[in-house]
């Protein structure tokens, strides 16, 4: 039942005296601040927080959550997002105190369990990309995206070689061109052909020797895999350029096809991220926090940020471990503390140095590995074939009423376009997002990619059921044939209708005062 | 599989329906010589109970904050997380949940980030917030790419020797492939020196990175710093503690342009370093500068009151090579840990929070000092942390001998601070008792009786 009661502002449910948090009595003796601190650096009363009652503060934030739409309660298929569920056991043990109340700079001695994981987690990440190294540090995609950069930059200047210019196909996120931006190099845009893959001559004419980088997605945006990419990984090695993987759309592809093999006996991808919040399934958060691991071939190896975790064989055990290979002719159990020991090294000469303070976001790549150690080989490489699977099944029934302009077949997502229903009936890809909502679903990504007008982005992920496909399909197409200024109006159920935006960003209201 | 729907009726119907014989075909697209000829080389897969067990037995092997008493700090701290905190995050509308672009399916989300960007600036005495960023040591560095970009100065940065020592390698990093310095003044004295930051400071200077209380724990004298800067044009970024605003006067009560912080202290478990909270928050001039998201009040077509993301024209979604940073995430989740938090400690409760950490920090340094081994490396006056001189040059012993007394005693600063490899860094929060603390001295002086088994 809807509150709205408890869900005005925190501030109106604000008075003063009240208080939740009762904190235990100094004891040790006490000083008068005045005292201890020089006047001029105290302040002259406590911050202007909110008082309220702890059952105030529950409902106000229990209401709350009941105005948001989430993968727990809803179909979300937010292209590019992957918002597939996300595993309550890998909730669980992220709060387990022996990994939730670490310090960072605990002794080592005290961390070989959260560090055997990092490290298992490096080479599991290594292992599914077919790259040599990996840094578990970026907080984010788009961090990835940065501190790859980076190292590409510290690489070039080492071998000597000035290149100023990194390319990004015309439908990549905007975090590509954004990040070439910030790392200090020139962003140039190369077109994609009207089959939404990479324009070959356009690439030819652009790529000379001032490229350190050629940054693809792909999957694509538009849920397309690029069937000129060893020819596009040949190009750009022969310019002496590196290969960027945005690693967006890994859910595609997980055991299928790894991108350090897309040039076969060459390489492939350089460089790339992952986004663990989406392919690992971690939650989202209502926008984070994500985590954003890069792997790296071995000659970038060494520029990556520090520190990485690394582990040595126990001297005492060493012996047995080495003969436990012989017999049993198969790799040592990597899993055995007994055996090894996990450190972090900091001694990389030619690192780029950090991106954020201590080692990652590792509550985020616990998750990852719990749900790596859950499905095993076999059952990653089922995760990417139901993921294609659902997609494909959707685009094969919504394809009869909205036209997909690029291809009859997807992988992981597809991008209708409502450009007819918005020329014959005034209908608008925004307007059915929006109905959508009054339906109970989430919107698709809208007007992304930019290369496809009144873009629709789908991405159902692998756990949706074949019901709940058919279901959505027949509200998608019900809503086509609506009236089109019902769907102008749109939503119609949810708690606030189509918020004046104009307003928000030309007299920007940004906290909250009492008038 | 656990998370998989698909019957094998099911996919044979779906197959049929897409017009393709197996699942091999879906991945016709990709040039077969491109593909896996064989299974992933990992570890088979585990059940719900094989799982549990297996991170049991790895979380068994740390030793955690309830085993050992922690006194490290160093920009990651031990304080108290409030039950009401996990209580509201594990509400799975809000984990499970994406960026609130649909505002209307995501008035939660918004209203949650518009209150916590209002008490953000109401803690450091700001004019606005955004919804927040990584961690505190990269809000720094976009922090300055602010500075740079809204000074048009391209020189240099200032960075103070006593700013957290990852805090300036990020800064660094950051910086490496522009065009502006990173120039860092040391401080020896444990603060800034106003003369030798005035030297160091010219009309190339886009910004000075000050930490308030500084990394050694150390307060700073915000207000004459604020007025170098000021002098020489260039902005002030101050990186505070959020739980020293209890006390301390405000970053935007001496000057601040650009405050941030790690906001991890809010209700966020330790979590060996990450995911943390990037704070954010500026002069109301900088807000389009301002990188990552930001909500706004508004009001929807029928005239309600309601919230919106705002002023995206800033971000890389739409700005592309021109946005004001290439950040999309946010730590949505850690802001509203944060929100929960700053609303059940309210005023008093964050103020008598910090009075603790002031109060027991002072005690435990006095109770160091007292013996002749010890001193304190530097006289400024202190918040929560402070940093200790071991006469006989023996900090890794030192910190091995409490260890194996349950205690963690401190952070050894050689690793930083060639010149300060006999001294250690030691934080109290508002958890440690007069026992722990009278432990921590016993143990680092010789005359221990262990509190907790070794470590």
């Amino acid at each position: 039942m809807r509150n709205t009661q408890d869900t005005q502002s925190i501030f109106e449910l604000s008075k003063p005296g009240r208080r939740a948090a009762r904190l235990p009595e100094c004891d040790v003796p006490e000083c008068s601040l005045r005292e201890l601190l020089p006047a001029k650096m105290v302040a002259d009363a406590p911050p202007a927080l909110p008082e309220l009652s702890e059952p105030a503060i529950v409902r106000h934030f229990v209401n709350l959550s009941t105005l948001n739409m989430s993968v727990d309660t809803h179909f979300y298929p937010l292209g590019s997002c992957t918002m597939k569920y996300n595993p309550k056991r890998n909730e669980r043990a992220a709060a387990m105190p022996g990994f939730a109340d670490l310090h960072p700079y605990q002794p080592e001695d005290t961390l070989q369990g959260m560090l055997q994981m990092l490290y298992e987690m490096q080479e599991t990440l290594q292992e599914i990309s077919g790259l040599d190294a990996c840094s578990l540090q970026p907080a984010a995609g788009a961090h990835g995206e940065l501190t790859a950069l980076l190292v590409a930059a510290a690489y070039f200047r080492d071998i000597g070689e000035v290149r100023t210019k990194v390319l990004v196909p015309d439908n990549a996120h905007g975090t590509n061109p954004a990040s070439a931006a910030m790392a200090g190099f020139e962003s140039v845009t190369v077109k994609t052909t009207v089959d939404g893959f990479v324009d070959l001559s356009d690439l030819a004419a652009k790529l000379d020797d001032q490229v350190a980088v050629f940054m693809i997605t792909n999957p694509s945006t538009l849920g397309l895999f690029e069937p000129n990419m060893r020819t596009v990984a040949d190009e750009v090695h022969a310019h002496g350029g590196l290969i960027y993987l945005d690693g967006a759309n890994m859910n595609a592809i997980l055991g299928i096809t790894r991108p350090g093999d897309w040039s076969p006996g060459k390489g492939g991808a350089d460089m790339q991220h992952y986004n663990p919040h989406k392919t690992f399934s971690g939650p989202h958060g209502g926008g984070g926090p994500g985590a954003g691991p890069i792997c790296v071939t071995k000659k970038l190896a060494p520029y990556l940020p520090v520190p990485v975790v690394v582990r040595e064989a126990r001297v005492a055990r060493r012996e047995a471990l080495e003969n436990d290979v012989k017999d049993n002719n198969s790799r040592p159990a990597p899993h055995d503390s007994q055996l090894f020991r996990y450190s972090l090294d900091f001694d990389q000469p030619k690192t780029i140095g950090r991106v954020r303070a201590f080692f990652g976001n590792v509550g985020v790549l616990l998750r990852a590995y719990a749900y790596i150690r859950t499905h095993g080989p076999d059952g990653l490489r089922r995760v990417s074939e139901n993921a294609v699977l659902n997609a494909n099944y959707l685009l094969s029934r919504v394809a009869h009423f909205l036209p997909v302009p690029q291809g009859r077949r997807c992988m992981h997502e597809f991008v209708a376009s409502a450009s007819q229903l918005k020329r014959d009936k005034n209908i608008a890809a925004m307007d059915i997002a929006k109905r959508l909502l009054d339906y109970g679903y989430h919107a698709p990504t809208v007007y992304f990619p930019l290369t496809v007008p009144e873009a629709m982005m789908i991405e159902p992920t692998e756990s949706e059921s074949k019901e709940t496909l058919d279901a959505f399909t027949e509200v998608l197409f019900r809503i086509t044939e609506e009236d089109a200024d019902l769907l102008h109006d749109a939503p119609h159920t949810t708690a606030v209708s189509r918020p004046d935006e104009v307003r928000a960003a030309r007299q920007p209201v940004l906290t909250y005062s009492a008038e | 599989m656990p998370y998989l729907y698909n019957t094998p009726e099911d996919q044979q119907a779906m197959l049929e329906a897409i017009g393709v014989e197996s699942m091999d075909e879906l991945f016709d697209p990709i040039p077969a010589e491109l593909q896996l000829d064989r299974p992933l080389d990992l570890p088979p897969a585990m059940s719900e109970m094989e799982l549990d067990k297996h991170l049991s037995t790895l979380a068994a092997k740390n030793r955690h904050a309830g085993q050992v008493v922690c006194f490290l700090g160093g920009g990651c701290y031990d304080h108290f997380v409030p039950a009401v905190v996990d209580a509201v995050a594990s509400r799975s509308e809000f984990y499970t949940s994406y960026t609130p672009y649909q505002a209307e399916a995501s008035q939660g989300n918004l209203q949650v980030v518009f209150e916590y960007q209002s008490m953000i600036s109401r803690l450091s005495g700001m004019d606005v917030s955004n919804a927040s960023l990584y961690d505190g040591a990269s809000a720094a560095a976009e922090a300055v790419l602010m500075a740079i970009t809204a000074t048009r100065r391209h020189g240099k940065i200032v960075v103070a020797g006593s700013v957290h020592p990852e805090y300036r390698t990020t800064i660094a990093t950051y910086l490496e492939n522009l065009e502006t310095d990173l120039v860092t003044v040391d401080t020896p004295g444990g603060v800034i020196d106003p003369d030798l930051l005035a030297a160091a400071i010219d009309d190339t200077t886009a910004a000075v990175v000050l930490q308030q209380p500084n990394f050694f724990g150390c307060l700073e004298d915000g207000h004459r710093v604020a007025q170098i800067a000021k002098d020489a044009g260039a902005l002030l970024i101050t990186a505070f503690d959020p739980i020293s605003l209890g006390i301390l006067a405000r970053p935007g009560d001496y000057g601040t342009n650009i405050a941030v912080a790690e906001g991890h202290s809010l209700g966020t478990p330790m979590s060996y370093g990450g995911p943390f909270l990037g704070i954010m928050a500026c002069d109301q001039n900088l807000v389009r500068r301002m990188p990552g998201r930001i909500a706004g009040h508004t009001v929807d077509r029928h005239g309600n009151p309601c919230y919106v993301l705002t002023m995206q024209t800033r971000e890389q979604h739409i700005r592309r090579e021109k946005a004001t940073s290439n950040v999309c995430t946010n730590q949505g989740l850690f802001a509203l840990r944060a929100t929960v938090y700053l609303a059940q400690l309210g005023p008093q409760g964050l103020r008598e929070t910090a009075n603790l950490c002031l109060q027991k920090s002072l005690y435990a340094a006095e109770q160091l000092v007292a013996h002749d081994r010890f001193s304190l490396a530097f006289e400024a006056p202190t918040f929560k942390e402070f940093v200790i001189r071991d006469a006989e040059n023996d900090v890794e012993g030192l910190l091995k001998t409490a260890q194996q007394n349950g205690i963690l005693a401190g952070v050894p600063l050689g690793q930083w601070y060639p010149e300060l490899a006999d001294c250690f860094l030691v934080a109290v929060t508002e958890k440690r008792t007069k026992d722990e603390i009278d432990s921590l001295v016993s143990s680092l002086t010789n005359s221990s009786t262990p509190v907790h088994a070794p470590v």
